[in-house]
């Protein structure tokens, strides 16, 4: 179907505001009588709370409150499981949340004990000091390995270990399978912790206004409708007394879809109890304690081939560490243990995963979501099988992928979205053999490398496939109007972090109506606008608020046809919706605009006929049945060097397939700025924890993201497009696939440039000084090797 | 709490006379005193580059100076990029043309840190853009994107020169 905007490179509505620095963000607002909230935060990752001197502090001019657990009365107790554990049989799952304010115990170093409202920040943070806990150290549980030791310590006193959960999901028979095996290949996997360091940090502002009886928060949260369904819930008012606003926001990438922060929960009953506006802003030191982190996963796997390369079947065991309480549920290790299966066909799987509980930051889904380990697993393990059998690493993978006539195909497990993991759709060999083409894989191993050896320099090669499961339910809406200046408004309940969706989602409309896609006026975030929804996550926006914008785009197109077609008295057959008008096919200029068509739709005069509505509006909502699988394949070529062993990309290719392609520009986009965060994961973004739980590289000095000189010198990307069958725009989401494969290609591709010094990699982050280690073990072993010979 | 301190600054052509207390961050003055909010801090440790801003026409990160150490400067700040009308700033044009921001909130940082870049170096090669990017930090768009931007508007702007 030839489309105006749909599958074209539309330049952002946005940018204008976010270029001038006009849009809204959430330290941007400021509002009469405003008071600041400061936080104090446990310094030690496990210890008993005792006394809390607040006397210094409420001596200090200018401070106003300050409140413990024991102020908060009844409010003070453990917040919502934000997501249940899926129906699996034998299902172990041990739900524990934290208080808005520590009782008793802090569980990690971050954990708020206790907060300050004064008239400004720096009073408040000046009064935060002044504040002396009384506290009795407790021994941290930090290693993930140790922690379900039975004589660990307990991170909570009431369980009997510090297992948080326990699953295990099977297709077929694994045990069976690899009796069948020429070969086993068994390696443990570690992947660690890392942040996901959106650029803006957290905030809330609550406004609790005694007069209208309604409270209004500002929150950077992905989930606006969701936070005010149950702050209401929470504080026993109606929803509709509630106002959420996510404004801009400045990255989100998973830990603002956490729900409930403290925070979040803290300052609108602080605003209801002083009746005044308050405001808290995280800041960096906070954001790396005190924001969900993710990816520790120590993974015990295996897998049985044949010679000729066929894989009989995987077994994996692995540990994940959910930190000190687990609101989210089990999304994280259900990702993992789906997405190990990958683009394969694997007849037989067992796998079996513990949550543990530690004395470290609440571990919450970050971009990727569990399902970086996966890949890394799988792919690590087809790479370590090629070379035991002596086959092309390329050969083994396009000798099991799915095929294109096994769709949908049943993976005879249980999704995160609680569905059984069938993938919709797919067609990966062609998208493997074009990143093949693309990287130039025959000329690379043929000459290239062995070329550039002769002159002193490390290259090597990676070439991975992924999945990743994405557009899932439950449901999101969208409500459409022609606005009697012939414009369009279009509300969703979907807050935006940076994806675009004034833009998209503006495309979708405009295709329908006919207008220009700039005359599409995108409300997103506000729960005054949009009442029903969930939230900006999983992949899921152009998918699921995609498909409903779609939606109630055509509806209102069949009010404006049909109204249209009243007054013009034409067939509706006759009439075209182009340039703001509708019009008599064929001739643009005849018929009626849709500011006048808008005027009629809601006359003053006159009656409405039953059956019908004022307006040319509409709402629609899309709940997908379960989600759609996206796919591709990424290669790149590295360049080791030698002697810092720092590790520079020359050349990286990404063959992506989401589905039909809304907008090409902002998909890039998307797979560009994942292919970073992967990059920082695989290469040196790590978390690092002492033996007490406290994290050493708390700041941005010590924490490195990548920047611009770590990106690759060439970078391709090309769009293979397998639409899904499970909404009627046939799109797959796209926000995480960038993210997901970069570890395990990251891996292979140094272990081919280190392939003569003979390395393994199996954990990954991998920072130059880690593979210079790496490096020198092996030249070690081989040492001593040659010895005993 | 401390002695103020008076203060005179002129920014984006606008002076503005104050007393501030001697350990009000840039930063915040310009944020929360002025109601200038188009900069950023995203790191208070001068890490990000997110708070850059101009002072007498170099790029400086306001997170890390007090208030009153510009006493007397003249700033710029994202405002006054492109203060009239609807045209952007070539530059911010070329970050618009180029899918050169997702979320934003970096983006200020970066236009500020450019902006006198390009006036010293006109024609810079990409390993100079990218020497000169990684000192600010962008987690959404991988940057490749805002490279693309620092071209196209390095070489419109010597096209305009070259005209007479």
């Amino acid at each position: 179907m030839e489309t105006r905007y749909i599958g074209r490179p539309v330049r952002r509505n946005e940018d204008a505001r976010l270029l001038r620095g006009q849009a809204l963000f959430i330290d941007d607002v400021d509002l009469p009588g405003m008071l600041h909230v400061a936080f104090v935060r446990s310094i030690e990752a496990h210890s008993r709370i005792g006394d809390i001197d607040c006397s210094l502090a409420r001596e200090r001019d200018g401070v106003i409150a300050i409140y413990t657990a024991r102020d908060l009365g009844d409010y003070c107790k453990p917040g919502p499981l934000l997501v249940p554990p899926p129906p699996i049989d034998g299902l172990v799952f041990h739900s524990r949340t934290h208080h808005p304010l520590a009782v008793d115990k802090a569980r990690y170093v971050g954990e708020p004990i206790a907060v300050v409202v004064a008239e400004s920040r720096y009073i408040a943070e000046d009064a935060a000091a002044d504040i002396d806990v009384d506290i009795e150290s407790l021994d941290p549980v930090v290693d993930l390995a140790t922690a379900l030791d039975p004589s660990a310590p307990r991170v909570h006193d009431d369980l009997e270990s510090n297992l948080a959960a326990h699953v295990v999901q099977e297709k077929g028979n694994y045990e069976e399978a690899r009796q069948n095996a020429d070969v086993i290949i068994e390696r443990r996997f570690v992947c660690d912790r890392g942040a996901s360091a959106a650029l803006e940090n957290r905030g809330v502002i609550a406004h609790w206004d005694d007069r209208s009886q309604t409270l209004k928060v500002w929150d950077t949260t992905q989930a606006p409708i969701p936070i005010r369904n149950g702050l209401a819930a929470m504080l026993g008012l109606s929803e509709s007394q509630v106002h959420v606003i996510a404004p801009f926001i400045g990255g989100g990438f998973g830990p603002k879809m956490m729900m409930f922060y403290p925070e979040e929960v803290l300052l609108p009953w602080i605003s209801r109890r002083l009746g005044r506006p308050v405001k808290w802003i995280e800041d960096r030191e906070e954001n790396f304690v005190a924001t969900t982190q993710e990816r520790l996963q120590v993974h015990d796997a295996a897998i049985a081939v044949t010679r000729d390369g066929r894989v009989l079947g995987v077994r994996d065991e692995f540990l994940h560490d959910t930190g000190a309480y687990d609101p989210y549920g089990l999304t994280l290790p259900i990702n993992s243990q789906c997405t190990v299966l990958g683009c394969y066909d694997v007849p037989n799987y067992y796998s079996e995963f513990k949550a543990v509980f530690t004395n470290k930051t609440i571990v919450t889904p970050y971009r990727g979501a569990g399902r970086p380990q996966g890949i890394f697993v799988m792919e690590r393990l087809l790479d370590l099988a090629a070379k035991e059998i002596g086959m092309d690493r390329v050969e083994i993978r396009k000798r099991n992928l799915i095929p294109p006539d096994a769709f949908p195909h049943d993976n005879e497990i249980i999704y995160q979205d609680f569905a059984p993991l069938t993938y919709d759709s797919g067609n990966y060999a062609p998208a493997l053999e074009r990143a093949v083409e693309m990287i130039g894989y025959g000329e690379f191993l043929g000459k290239k490398q062995s070329e550039s050896r002769q002159q002193g320099k490390l290259l090597g090669l990676g070439i991975v496939t992924y999945v990743e499961g994405t557009g899932i339910g439950p449901y999101e809406g969208a409500r459409v109007r022609v606005e009697p200046s012939g414009t369009v408004t279009l509300a969703t309940g979907m807050g935006t972090q940076g994806q675009g969706h004034f833009t998209t989602f503006a495309q979708l409309v405009a295709e329908l109506l006919g207008v220009d896609v700039k005359d599409v006026r995108v409300v997103t975030g506000d729960t005054r606008e949009m009442h029903w929804g969930t939230g900006t996550f999983a992949s899921r926006g152009a998918v699921v608020a995609g498909n409903a914008c779609h939606a109630a785009a055509q509806q209102v197109r069949k009010k404006i046809l049909a109204l249209a077609s009243d007054h013009l008295e034409a067939d509706q057959a006759d009439l075209e919706l182009s340039r703001g008008r509708v019009a008599i096919k064929g001739v643009p200029d005849s018929g009626i605009s849709l500011a006048e068509l808008a005027v009629l739709a809601n006359p003053l005069r006159g009656a409405v006929s039953p059956g019908t509505e004022p307006g040319l509006e509409a709402s629609s909502y899309f709940g997908p049945r379960s989600g759609t699988t996206a796919s591709g394949v990424h290669a790149m070529i590295v360049e080791v060097d030698p002697d810092t062993f720092d590790v520079a990309i020359r050349r990286y290719v990404a063959v992506h397939d989401c589905g039909k392609v809304i907008n090409p520009l902002i998909l890039e986009g998307q797979i560009q700025g994942g292919v970073a965060q992967g990059i920082g994961n695989a290469f040196y973004e790590q978390l690092v924890y002492d033996d007490d739980g406290q994290l050493l590289n708390a700041s941005f000095m010590d924490y490195l993201v990548p920047t611009a000189s770590d990106m690759p010198d060439e970078f391709v990307i090309e769009h293979v497009e397998t639409p899904s069958p499970l909404n009627p725009l046939g799109v797959k989401g796209a926000g995480e696939a960038g993210t997901i494969p970069v570890a395990a290609l990251f891996a292979q591709a140094v272990e081919d440039a280190l392939s003569e010094q003979g390395v393994e990699i199996c954990q990954t982050p991998m920072s130059p000084s880690q593979l210079f280690e790496l490096v020198r073990k092996a030249a070690q072993q081989k040492a001593q090797g040659g010895d005993e010979r | 709490m401390s002695q103020l301190v008076d203060i005179t600054i002129t920014i984006n052509g606008k002076t503005h006379s104050d007393s501030v207390e001697p350990r009000l961050l840039l930063s915040d003055y310009l944020r929360h005193g002025l109601g200038l909010t188009g900069t950023h801090v995203g790191c208070e440790h001068g890490v990000c580059g997110a708070c850059t801003v101009m002072v007498d026409g170099e790029a400086i990160r306001s997170c890390l100076l007090f208030a009153v150490q510009v006493d007397g400067c003249a700033l710029t700040t994202v405002e006054g990029l492109a203060p009239t009308g609807d045209e952007l700033h070539p530059l911010q044009a070329a970050f618009h043309e180029t899918h050169g921001l997702q979320c934003g909130f970096c983006t200020p940082g970066f236009l500020m840190t450019l902006v006198p870049f390009l006036d010293h170096n006109p024609d810079p090669d990409d390993d100079e853009i990218r020497a000169l990017l990684s000192g600010n930090l962008c987690r959404c768009t991988g940057y490749l994107k805002i490279i693309e931007a620092v071209k196209l508007a390095a070489t419109r702007r010597r096209e305009q020169r070259v005209k007479p």
